[in-house]
């Protein structure tokens, strides 16, 4: 495939994918979607994704108003800003869909994902692990003779932080929820 | 007015009040309860196919020449899946269409029933909507909100799966209300950029209207506009494959049809064009060429209901989100209210230009000898039926390509064929389909030998309600496009692109009880086509051509507009090793 001289980033299947215009640059954006709660909606969101080749970095779902039968996916994606305007035009598309909000650009938003750490050790790795979890504000769930189960809420980055400090010291097992998002202010 | 009945009752009540008259499908043992709702009334007709494959691209060329949803009924399992390559076709091309499937019953779903199928699971990538129905009180509002969606804002195909016992059931009738649900699309465009639009089309020196599928799907009035605005402008226009008849083939800003397969004039004014007007276009692949040389110089602007085809393929400069037939009204509107002015002693020079153009006159071919060139045939068959009130269809190949290059269309609706998906086997049943919308016309499918074979056993279909078809078969006795892509790409290496073993075409009409018509000889071909007109039944044309006749012109894979192959002259190391990994 080398000598066909393709651009960067771009494959030797289709000619759409050849698009010297646009901007190479990959951005990360966190999206709210805010669908009709029926059967085969996360289906058709994640669909979407895998048949048009998007990203998905995290994907939470449930749902938020259960009169007006809604539920809120919250997607972290990433892609050059040509692809993210495709993904929220393409999003908009499904019939089920009643809005797309794209919080990285309209405006400030907060961001927090739930994770759970089980570490195993003992001694000074032991006595480390719990200090550390101190710091982060991570609460302790569930603790036997040589493991601990913490609980810890943050930004993603502050997550992959203490993930980062805990593999050294036992990190076992990891469960994340993915990032629930909302914009700043009224 | 609100009724008690059971859910089969329902589907067949909802059609009438939908306002449809036909249905094509398929029986089995899943949809039992809609063949006897439909068995106990006359409201309806329902068209039996022979494969289910053809009931969704017939109910598609309904569509397209009526301007009203088709509607197709088929089983569950084997009958769902069969239909997904209809779907799919009506999904690439933006045609309304309603396909209901029957399921095992509510109760037996998951469990490896008898002819079970995820049919939501598997069309859900190929419609635009579709529904699985649990409770029959449920039912009556999906059948609505299915029209409504089907037809509004990208028209496109949906299905409901309706489960055995949910058919069975009695529940309460809604009849149809204007939609309340959420899906309400924009059909208004912002008129700031309308009027954008409008000073540059003041100021353009060569402007250029290239325009699509979507000014058809808006309706009659919009290609009346279209047509309005183009006269009043005196601007060029071109056309997608898909938007053929929008403006007439003999209007006198017609430049032709654009593209890999497009004319001269037309694929050179789109490179050299300074204002580009695409309205109800999608800028497909097929147009384009390679995108880093497509029309280097314009400002592009982009008129589609749709908001993802938006900067999808083209970043453009005037975006106009709307319904074409509302922003070409509105359009008009602001036009005329600034003056209706445009640079005409530019426009007059763009027009020089593209006249010089012409001059090449790309589509000429000679007729000699003793073998029929299929661009001959096609002329012929142009010149014997222009003035009848004629629909087109086409299947795919060479033949689709030399019918859009070759017959006039002067109409909106009177040319169906399969141009986003490009499946072979569409143009048999869809003129099925179009013949049951209009059963005085002249219906005629352009047809290769090979793609007809592939819905051949819709013959009975045409034969069982009297459908005067006529099946116009450029019989190459090759698989055409194929074998000239393999002469262009793979150093002619004919690796299976040979028609083999073909049926006498003529015998296997008359073994359907139609009629065969065989014709070789040039001499003989206007003969023979007066004889397949004046047949009151189905036709089937076996016309022998020029086996190793190329389509031209031809824009190659990684080529831009400018790059266009005119002849075999050309074709000598045309296609680099980039442009032939391209599709
Ligand atoms: C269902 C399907 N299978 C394969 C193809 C690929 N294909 C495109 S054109 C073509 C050959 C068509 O042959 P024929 O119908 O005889 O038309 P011709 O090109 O010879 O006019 C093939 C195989 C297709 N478009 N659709
Ligand atoms: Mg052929």
């Amino acid at each position: 495939m080398s000598d066909l001289n393709l651009k960067k980033g771009s494959s030797a299947k289709s000619a759409y994918n050849l698009r010297p215009n646009f901007s190479d640059i990959v951005e990360r954006h966190t999206l709210a979607v805010m669908v009709e709660n029926e059967p085969g909606v996360l289906a058709r969101v994640i669909g979407l994704f895998a048949g048009r080749g998007y990203n998905i970095e995290s994907l939470t779902v449930a749902e938020v108003d259960h009169e007006g039968k809604l539920s809120r996916i919250t997607i972290v994606t990433t892609g050059t800003p040509q692809v993210i305007e495709q993904i929220k035009a393409q999003l908009g598309r499904i019939v089920t869909v009643h809005d797309v909000h794209d919080l990285t650009v309209e405006g400030p938003s907060v961001e927090r994902e739930l994770a759970m750490f089980k570490v195993a050790g003992d001694g000074e790795k032991r006595v480390e692990a719990l200090r550390l979890a101190d710091i982060f504000r991570a609460n302790v769930v569930d603790s036997t003779l040589n493991s601990f189960v913490f609980e810890i809420t943050g930004a993603p980055e502050k997550i992959d932080a203490f993930a980062d400090l805990m593999r050294p010291l036992g990190l076992v097992e990891v469960a994340r929820t993915g990032v629930a998002a909302l914009s700043r202010g009224g | 007015m609100t009724r008690q009945m059971t859910g089969a009752e329902m589907v067949v009540q909802a059609l009438i009040d939908q306002g449809v008259d036909t249905v094509f499908g398929y029986p089995g043992g899943a949809v039992l309860p809609i063949y006897d709702a439909i068995f106990q009334q006359n409201n309806i007709k329902h068209v039996l196919v022979r494969h289910e494959q053809g009931a969704v691209h017939a109910a598609e060329g309904y569509a397209r020449s009526t301007g009203k949803p088709g509607v197709c009924l088929v089983t569950s399992g084997p009958g769902a899946t069969n239909a997904v390559t209809g779907l799919t076709d009506a999904l690439l091309d933006s045609i309304p269409i309603i396909v209901l499937t029957g399921q095992v019953p509510t109760f037996m779903i998951g469990s490896d029933a008898f002819q079970e199928a995820d049919t939501v699971g598997i069309t859900r990538p190929c419609t635009k909507h579709n529904w699985l129905v649990k409770e029959t009180a449920a039912l009556s509002s999906v059948l609505h909100e299915a029209f409504h969606v089907a037809t509004s804002g990208r028209p496109g195909p949906v299905l409901i799966d309706i489960p055995k016992d949910v058919q069975f059931a009695s529940g309460t009738y809604n009849a149809p209300q204007p939609s309340t649900s959420h899906y309400q699309p924009t059909v208004k465009g912002d008129i700031s950029s309308i009027t954008e639009l409008v000073e540059a089309m003041e100021k353009a020196e060569r402007p250029l209207f290239y325009t699509g599928g979507g000014v058809i799907n808006s309706g009659p009035a919009a290609s009346q506009l279209l047509r309005e605005l183009v006269a009043a402008t005196n601007f060029p226009i071109t056309s997608t494959l898909m938007g053929l008849g929008a403006y007439p083939a003999s209007g006198e800003n017609w430049l032709g049809m654009l593209g890999m397969h497009g004319l001269y004039e037309a694929n050179m004014a789109m490179h050299g064009c300074d204002l580009m007007i695409n309205i109800g276009a999608r800028f497909d692949d097929r147009i384009t060429g390679v995108i880093s040389e497509f029309s280097p110089n314009s400002t592009k602007a982009h008129i589609d209901i749709d908001p993802s085809s938006i900067n999808k393929v083209i970043r453009v400069d005037i975006p106009i989100v709307g319904d074409v037939g509302h922003v070409l009204e509105d359009l008009m509107k602001v036009w005329k209210s600034r003056g209706r002015k445009t640079n005409s002693a530019a426009v007059g020079n763009w027009w020089s230009q593209i006249k010089a153009w012409q001059t090449i006159e790309c589509l000429k071919f000679t007729q000699q000898g003793k073998v029929i060139k299929p661009q001959y045939a096609l002329s012929r068959l142009e010149a014997l039926t222009k003035k009848h009130d004629r629909f087109i269809t086409t299947e795919v190949g060479q033949h689709q390509m030399w019918a859009a290059q070759y017959l006039g269309f002067e109409d909106p609706n009177r040319w169906m064929t399969s141009g986003g998906l490009g499946t072979m086997g569409y143009g048999f049943p869809a003129s099925i389909g179009v013949q049951m919308g209009h059963p005085e016309s002249l219906v005629i499918n352009v047809a290769g030998e090979a793609s007809w074979l592939m819905n051949m056993q819709e013959l009975g279909t045409a034969m069982q309600y009297n459908l005067p078809v006529k099946q116009f078969i450029l019989n190459n006795e090759r698989l055409g496009m194929v074998r000239q892509w393999q002469e262009l790409l793979h150093g002619e290496r004919y690796s299976s692109s040979w028609s083999e073993s073909l049926p006498d075409f003529v015998k296997l009409a008359e073994a359907f009880g139609a009629k065969g018509i065989l014709c070789s000889d040039p001499d003989d071909l206007d003969e023979a086509i007066m004889e397949m007109l004046n047949h009151d039944g189905p036709v089937l044309f076996d016309c022998l051509v020029e086996k190793h006749e190329n389509c031209f012109p031809m824009i190659p894979s990684g080529k831009a507009h400018n790059e266009m192959l005119l002849g075999d002259a050309d074709t000598q190391g045309a296609i680099d090793a980039k442009g032939s990994v391209l599709v």
